[in-house]
């Protein structure tokens, strides 16, 4: 009879070896999936952990669409560390494409003029400030009126389609856009120039890098950064020490919807430069993944981003290339994570052969 | 007058799969476990549901469906949570992403699929009473069976035995554990059980209040549910009275855009959403209320040998 024994220590090789085992059998489904369809295994996992990385162009593609998922998940990161639950990063996303895009909308209608990019620092600051604002009605609910940061900001996710929806069919519609669902194009002065010409790639994947090192060093060499993982791992303790769950909540909620503003307001004055309202696409629920897969780890979430963008990729191509249905990426979404954390059981237990088990089985089957 | 009776009828229709749902969730999380993936499961069960009714155009074999998709993708979440101790968040949270992404994928073929209108079941005698007759007892049985699910899950939880041990297991699975009871037997039981009456709730989506397949069909209705469980803390009967009221107020938002009113869809559609903040923060707002209500033991895993 299998036991799961529980470990003197948690396993640091079980750690990172987990997500490497959970990916590794989530592709092993995949081919079972793919043959089931009537589809070549081979050529289905290719267009899934292979072809997005053929060539410097789908490179780029991998990159321009790991940059919201690394931005969401380095926030929730922060929050799932100090034991806060934000999984509204999806409405925060939103409302930092809105706020963000109506900053940019601003300046175009105001008739701004200027280089390329001149005005983008104004769009992205406006994004955070609107994630930020979403997040702390997160916060805010919970600190004063202890309401579940899970069920709020959920909730809050609904909110804000509707109300990107509302203004894009209605306040904010372009008006010479044949009444179709957008507003106008945004001047080229508000817009995150591309890296390279020619490419859609733009500055917000460096930044995104950039964040990568100041949460490092925020989660893992600041006062502040120690307190809020105490609070996580032991409340007790950290109520004993003094620091605040109070502001750990404010610190955790805040950080994240700022990120997840700045994602989605990148994401408007990048590749989109207009808005619509299907300016997400679930980014800030993959995000969640993205997090988990990364261990909760800036440096992780850098590898979990860009594995998630080519699972996102990957479904687009097979799409196109081989037919077979793009709500697959979000079946092998789920899957990965479902199995990472079957996996991660082994990080804190090992698995034993009891022989009280087989001895009682033993007697059991003799009696 | 009429049209009230009517608008009556539909906040009970409404009201019934979150009702189902949040019945379901009150049964699991009565036994220490909280499962996020209620909206991942409901859309499981709303496919399954459809796809059986579209197939053998039996309701009530599309229900079974449900219920035993719903429970099935239940086990899966219960086993990982129960034995392997998992996060309950996180894997809750997995079951739902999996459950939309899986949904879509099976679900892809049936979009645009009809399976006509379902015929009210008319309560003989007491559907020809003027007003009354339209508004409670022209609906689909399964309304009236909710009713009745609600009463004996009351009965089941504050008069049965089984429904004491199962309370005891959500408030103190090491005192249940050391009276001998299976506390992970029992808490998987609860869970599937959830599962399958979250899974009557999306076939009901599909195939009655729909009655359609699309992507997304259950929009945020399993979350209403979980936050129901709050709202009602954690009693049968309110969890029914929380549902019409949220029935009540997504139907008064078509009311109000079937009246004219001039107000954007989009922010009436924000409504049902918007209410459920409001009516969470407002429970939630006396810390002890909860703690005395809430099952003492729920998020928390339960391992028997540490």
């Amino acid at each position: 009879m299998l036991k799961l024994e529980v470990r003197p220590q948690p396993s640091k090789l079980m750690s990172l070896a987990s997500p490497l085992l959970a990916l590794a059998l989530t592709a092993l489904f995949a081919a079972l999936l793919f043959v089931m369809l009537g589809k070549d295994p081979v050529r289905g996992l290719g267009a899934y952990f292979f072809e997005p990385l053929n060539g410097v162009r789908a490179m780029g593609e991998v990159a321009l669409k790991a940059t919201p998922l690394i931005l969401c998940a380095l926030g929730l990161a922060v929050c799932y560390r100090s034991n806060v639950w934000n999984i509204g990063a999806e409405g925060q996303f939103l409302l930092g494409a809105i706020s963000g895009g109506g900053m940019a909308l601003w300046l175009t209608t105001a008739g701004v003029t200027g280089p390329k990019g001149l005005y983008a620092p104004l769009v992205l600051l406006a994004g955070m400030a609107g994630g930020a604002f979403w997040a702390a009605i997160t916060a805010g609910l919970r600190d004063r009126f202890n309401a579940s940061e899970i069920l709020v900001s959920l909730m809050l996710v609904y909110v804000a389609q509707q109300l990107l929806n509302y203004l894009v069919f209605g306040p904010w519609k372009d008006p010479a856009g044949f009444n179709f669902p957008q507003t106008m194009t945004f001047d080229a002065s508000t817009w995150l120039p591309s890296l390279w010409t020619g490419t859609r790639l733009h500055w917000g994947f460096p930044l995104a890098l950039l964040l990568v090192g100041l949460f490092w060093l925020f989660m893992f060499r600041s006062w502040r950064g120690f307190q809020l993982q105490v609070g996580g791992l032991a409340p007790a303790a950290a109520r004993y020490a003094g620091f605040s769950a109070r502001s750990a909540l404010w610190t955790a909620m805040l950080t994240s919807g700022a990120m997840a503003g700045l994602a989605g307001a990148m994401e408007a004055a990048g590749p989109l430069r207009q808005l619509t309202p299907h300016v997400s696409t679930g980014y800030g629920f993959t995000a969640i993944i993205v997090c988990f897969v990364g261990r909760l780890h800036p440096v992780g979430i850098v590898f979990s981003g860009v594995l998630l963008s080519m699972m996102l990729i990957g479904g687009e191509l097979g799409q196109s290339r081989l037919g077979l249905p793009n709500a697959l990426t979000g079946v092998f979404q789920g899957l990965l994570l479902f199995l990472l954390l079957a996996c991660d059981t082994l990080i804190h237990y090992r698995v034993r052969i009891s022989k009280s088990g087989i001895k009682a089985t033993m007697k059991a089957r003799a009696a | 007058m009429n049209e009230i009776a009517l608008l009556i009828a539909a906040t009970i229709a409404s009201g019934t799969p979150i009702a189902l749902a949040g019945l379901g969730l009150l049964l699991n999380e009565k036994s220490g476990v909280l499962n996020l993936g209620a909206e991942g499961m409901m859309l499981i069960a709303a496919v399954a549901g459809f796809a059986t009714a579209f197939l053998t155009g039996s309701d009530l074999l599309a229900f079974a469906a449900g219920a035993a998709a719903g429970a099935l993708a239940a086990a899966f979440f219960g086993v990982l949570v129960i034995w392997m101790n998992t996060n309950q968040y996180a894997t809750g949270l997995a079951l739902s992403l999996f459950g939309g992404g899986f949904s879509a994928f099976v679900g892809a073929a049936y979009v645009g699929k009809k399976l006509g209108e379902r015929v009210p079941f008319e309560v003989p005698f007491l559907a020809d009473i003027p007003f009354v007759g339209p508004a409670l007892f022209k609906q689909h049985p399964m309304s009236y069976i909710t009713i009745g699910l609600v009463l004996a899950v009351a009965w089941f939880l504050y008069r049965s035995r089984a429904g004491l041990v199962l309370r005891a297991v959500g408030e103190s699975p090491e005192s249940a554990h050391a009276l001998g009871y299976r506390v992970r037997w029992i808490r998987l039981g609860a869970v599937m059980a959830g599962g399958a009456l979250c899974g009557v709730a999306g076939a009901f989506l599909s195939v009655v209040y729909a009655p359609l397949w699309v992507e997304g069909l259950v929009a945020g209705r399993g979350w209403i549910a979980l936050a129901l469980t709050t709202f009602a803390t954690w009693r049968p009967m309110r969890v029914l009275l929380g549902a019409y009221l949220f029935g009540g107020v997504t139907m008064l938002q078509f009311h109000l855009q079937a009246q004219g009113v001039e107000i954007a869809s989009q922010l009436l559609a924000m409504l049902p959403y918007i209410a459920t903040i409001v009516v969470l923060a407002l429970i939630s707002r006396n810390p002890a209320w909860i703690r005395i209500n809430m099952p003492a033991s729920l998020g928390r895993g339960f391992h028997p040998n540490s």
